[in-house]
């Protein structure tokens, strides 16, 4: 059996020229990339989820090739994929080559949002790894002339039972050819309990070379005569420029042009430096038409503006059950934008020639890109291959899809691949914002000690504006045109969460969606899950406070799902939660901080997976800072895959929920986003991490695995406001919560 | 069509000796990816104040961000790949695998540098010092615990960790 490192050539002989795997500057020298991305791959048909050859491709090096369509946006995902495939074939791991998200060579998956990685492309991936064990062990039966059923297959190898003799390596029962075999559907899948890689803590596969500095993300890849671009930006698309120096711009050293299309102005030249001073030289001036409401009137202005609303659930006769009620409770609650804030600005580097056009993209969805790209370029969508590369760990739809756009016109503009990096301003500026949301709540606890009524109605810009074929859904294209279109609407985005799992006699949830805002909004993290659940979980405290209810006793009375009831149990006795009510005192001793904590709880998106967090705070009254000290998770989402990946994941996500809840907001003028820099959008910093992120992860192999890239934020934000409230008695409605809104709310 | 900026600048940059073009006022970062193609640090805000770009500079940590290439010139520059590689990483190196103190890992770079930085003039930091050093440099996946773990790890401190990996 061979274990030569060489590539397969045999069905993907394209594979070297891909890209995807030869892009590494620092991993290949020059000559490689020279004689490989000169030739445009070889494609003899588009792959198809209903063809085994299209997800994994088996070399005479023993090599496992697997062309995956959800991509690694640092979720550690790929590691557990290759895990799941690799427990499937019976292969081992690092033998696993992994292609991910190329428009011409994987499987369109969809695009990798919304924690369904594992769940629904993870199930796909399993499925196509069952038919391949299969059908290698149909080969080696053939092969090896014994049947099925006395076949052993492990570490990549088939062989007779009890005959070590007889055995075939994958490589030599397929190596090179093609299964020219569907999906069926029908090949068996191991039982859970016969798992040996997944469930196991797995190290990522990305890590070592993270550390190193040998991953390679689209900031580092350097094609054969690429040039630099930058995007000279407007106060907001559909300004118009006023005065523009483009003679001075052109004539700096290594400028090798300034386009200008519409009102979309950019700079190549051979430098970055060079780019960089070009794009300042230019001195665009704009027109700066007053849009954007006063940051006061934000909240108000979105009830003007929504015309709509759509009854997202309703139970019994809500508003009868309020009037009737002896001490109905009412609560606003405010959410501002909030950006994805990578580290890494984004960046993307694009190839545009006479006939084709490659672009490299961090985008959560390659197959989604191409016909916007195509349409901006005005060519055939046959002609554009988007190549995912990794970029800056992204939390949503950033700024990946817009700077695609942005090298691509540039390219095409000096017929030479350009990489465009965005600066730090650009991508506050411009990437696609998590919306603000307004809430108003109103309930009451029933003489039974149950929630009598409840409702709920929200405002909230769109939650989803993906690219459509429409290429003013990106900004290059927008900018090109002068004014926006709108992008893919996913409905229900700001509407998840937006109803609670709890069972409630007298319900009504309504949400109102603020059709137009000035500034651009898509996904970010959870959607609309987060804002949502801090109004529900922070106001079924207030009932709980107000009815003098132990605050996890009075979401039991209203939850009867198991699994539910398990993580609220296990993050209670994990914190040592003490029965009672909150009974915070409001005097304090001056300098000294108040200790409270706060319970939330949250299924996500409703059917996912089920998250319970007490979070421990000290308050300082005096000054109104908030320090999170420990927070506690309870966690089910189905099947582990990897427990220390999944870990990692809660762990980020209740840091960036902290984030997000005590310091995060997008700052804006009358004009534009104002808040361009970390220190005009600060994020938590390691002064201010808690103590302990003390996590329990409840396994159930017996059920599917959902996602776990978002959950984990959603009962944070409530849970630290429900603490505040039980550290000092003040009800904190608006993130973030500032010193100056806590010390507001404690004079409340 | 390609004009070369006329200044030669002699930089020294893991022990190995460049002479490189560029105006003097580039900054650091820019030759040392674009010029060097070296990875490791990182664009991240252009502006000192994320830390993706960490690099050392005569042993401190410096912003090469907002460094200018001359002013590096005779000073010894020392970068991620400079500390180890995934064959032979440096124990921070791999203290940060064996934690898997990574998400998307852009930030990183900046990390282990200025928290090797940390290590050389204090080998064993208490958990303040190690938040008060790396309280300059900025993680948006929220790998701060994981960071922090690592870091202990390197410096010979308890590997166990209030995360916890039980459970």
């Amino acid at each position: 059996m061979s274990t030569s490192p060489a590539s397969p050539r045999s069905r993907r002989e394209f594979l070297a020229d891909a890209g995807v795997l030869i892009v590494g500057f620092s991993l290949f020298p020059r000559a490689s990339h020279a004689s490989s991305l000169g030739r445009p791959p070889r494609v003899a048909t588009a792959p198809s989820a209903d063809a085994l050859d299209s997800w994994v491709v088996i070399g005479r090096d023993e090599r496992v090739t697997v062309y995956a369509g959800k991509v690694e946006l640092g979720t550690g995902v790929s590691t557990a994929l290759r895990q799941i495939v690799a427990e499937e074939l019976d292969v081992p791991l690092e033998r696993i080559t992994w292609v991910q998200g190329d428009s011409r060579l994987t499987v369109d998956q969809g695009r990798t949002v919304g924690s369904g990685s594992v769940k629904r492309g993870g199930a796909q991936l399993r499925r196509a790894a069952a038919e391949a064990r299969q059908a290698l062990l149909e080969l080696a039966a053939k092969q090896l002339n014994a049947p099925v059923s006395q076949l052993e297959i492990a570490d990549g190898v088939v062989s007779v039972a009890r005959d070590a003799s007889r055995r075939l390596t994958f490589g030599a029962l397929i190596g090179g050819g093609r299964f020219e075999r569907t999906i069926s559907g029908r090949a068996s899948v191991k039982a859970p309990a016969a798992y040996k890689v997944v469930g196991r803590p797995i190290p990522r596969v990305d890590i070592p070379g993270k550390v190193t500095g040998k991953h390679v993300y689209v900031h580092d890849l350097r094609l054969p005569g690429m040039v630099h671009g930058r995007v000279v930006r407007p106060p907001r698309i559909g300004a118009t420029i006023e005065s523009l120096d483009e003679r001075s711009a052109a004539k700096l050293p290594g400028v090798i042009r300034v386009v200008r299309k519409g009102t979309f102005v950019g700079v190549v030249a051979e430098r970055e430096e060079q780019a960089v001073r070009a794009a300042k030289t230019v001195n665009a001036k704009w027109e700066a038409t007053p849009v954007l409401p006063d940051a006061a009137d934000l909240y108000t202005s979105f009830k003007s503006l929504a015309t709509t609303e759509r009854v997202v659930g309703e139970t019994g006769d809500a508003a009868a059950a309020l009037r009737s009620a002896s001490r109905p409770v009412r609560a606003t609650y405010r959410w501002p934008f909030q950006l994805h804030a990578s580290m890494g600005p984004s960046c993307s580097v694009a190839d545009v020639r006479a006939d084709s056009a490659t672009v490299y993209s961090a985008t959560q969805g390659a197959h989604q890109l191409v016909a916007p790209i195509a349409a901006l370029l005005g060519v055939p969508s046959d002609q554009v291959r988007v190549v995912f590369t990794e970029g800056s760990g992204c939390y949503g739809h950033n700024g990946a899809d817009d700077v695609a756009a942005d090298a691509a016109l540039l390219s095409q503009a000096v017929g030479r691949p350009v990489r465009v990096q965005w600066s730090r301003e650009d991508e506050n500026a411009w990437e696609p914002e998590g919306p603000a949301m307004l809430f108003e709540m109103a309930g009451a606890v029933g003489a039974d000690g149950k929630i009598a009524a409840w409702t709920y109605d929200a405002w909230t810009p769109t939650h989803g504006a993906r690219p459509t074929r429409d290429p003013a859904t990106l900004v290059a294209g927008a900018l090109a045109a002068g004014n926006a279109a709108a992008g893919e609407f996913f409905s229900g985005g700001g509407e998840r969460n937006a109803r609670t799992t709890y069972a409630l006699p007298n319900e009504r949830v309504t949400s109102h969606p603020v059709p137009a805002f000035p500034i651009r909004t898509s996904s970010l993290r959870g959607l609309g899950s987060p804002q949502n659940s801090f109004a529900n979980e922070s106001f079924m405290d207030e009932l709980a406070a107000a009815a003098g209810i132990d605050p996890i006793e009075l979401r039991r009375r209203h939850l009867s799902d198991p699994r539910a009831l398990a993580v609220i149990d296990a993050v209670a006795k994990r914190a040592g939660w003490t029965s009672g009510a909150s009974a915070p005192a409001r005097s304090g001793v001056a300098g000294e901080a108040r200790k409270g904590r706060g319970f939330a709880y949250v299924q996500y998106d409703r059917t996912e997976a089920y998250v319970a967090a007490v979070v421990d705070v000290d308050v300082r009254p005096d000054t109104g800072s908030v320090r999170v000290r420990r927070v506690c998770v309870a966690h089910d989402c189905g099947l582990v895959v990897n427990p220390d990946g999944l870990r990692n994941q809660i762990e980020g996500n209740v840091i960036q929920a902290i984030s997000r809840t005590l310091k995060e907001a997008v700052r804006f003028d009358a004009t534009r986003v104002t808040g361009v820099d970390w220190n005009g959008y600060p994020i938590l910093r390691f002064s201010e991490i808690p103590d302990a992120i003390d996590i329990e992860l409840i396994d159930r192999p017996d059920q599917p695995s959902v996602g776990a890239g978002e959950a984990a934020t959603s009962p944070i934000p409530a849970a630290i406001a429900n603490a505040i409230f039980d550290a000092t008695g003040a009800r904190v409605r608006q993130v973030p919560f500032t010193a100056d809104r806590v010390r507001a709310a404690l004079r409340a | 069509m390609r004009e070369l900026p006329t200044a030669t600048i002699r930089i020294r940059v893991n022990g190995a000796d460049h002479q490189v073009y560029a105006e003097p006022d580039t900054p650091l970062l820019l030759v040392l990816r674009n010029e060097l193609s070296l990875n490791g640090p990182k664009f991240g805000c252009g502006l000192g104040q994320c830390g993706s770009c960490t690099v050392h500079v005569d042993g401190a940590p410096r912003r090469s961000c907002v460094t200018a290439v001359s002013a590096v010139a005779g000073k010894e520059v020392i970068t991620l790949e400079g500390l180890g590689t995934p064959e032979r990483p440096h124990p921070l190196q791999q203290a940060f695998i064996d934690e898997q103190a990574a998400q998307c890992g852009y930030c990183i770079n900046g990390m282990i540098m200025r928290a090797a930085a940390l290590l050389a003039s204090t080998p064993r930091p208490s958990r303040d010092a190690i938040l008060s050093a790396m309280d300059a440099n900025l993680c948006r996946c929220g790998t701060h615990m994981r960071i922090v773990r690592a870091i202990e790890r390197a410096a010979g401190g308890s590997a166990a960790s209030p995360t916890g990996r039980e459970g």
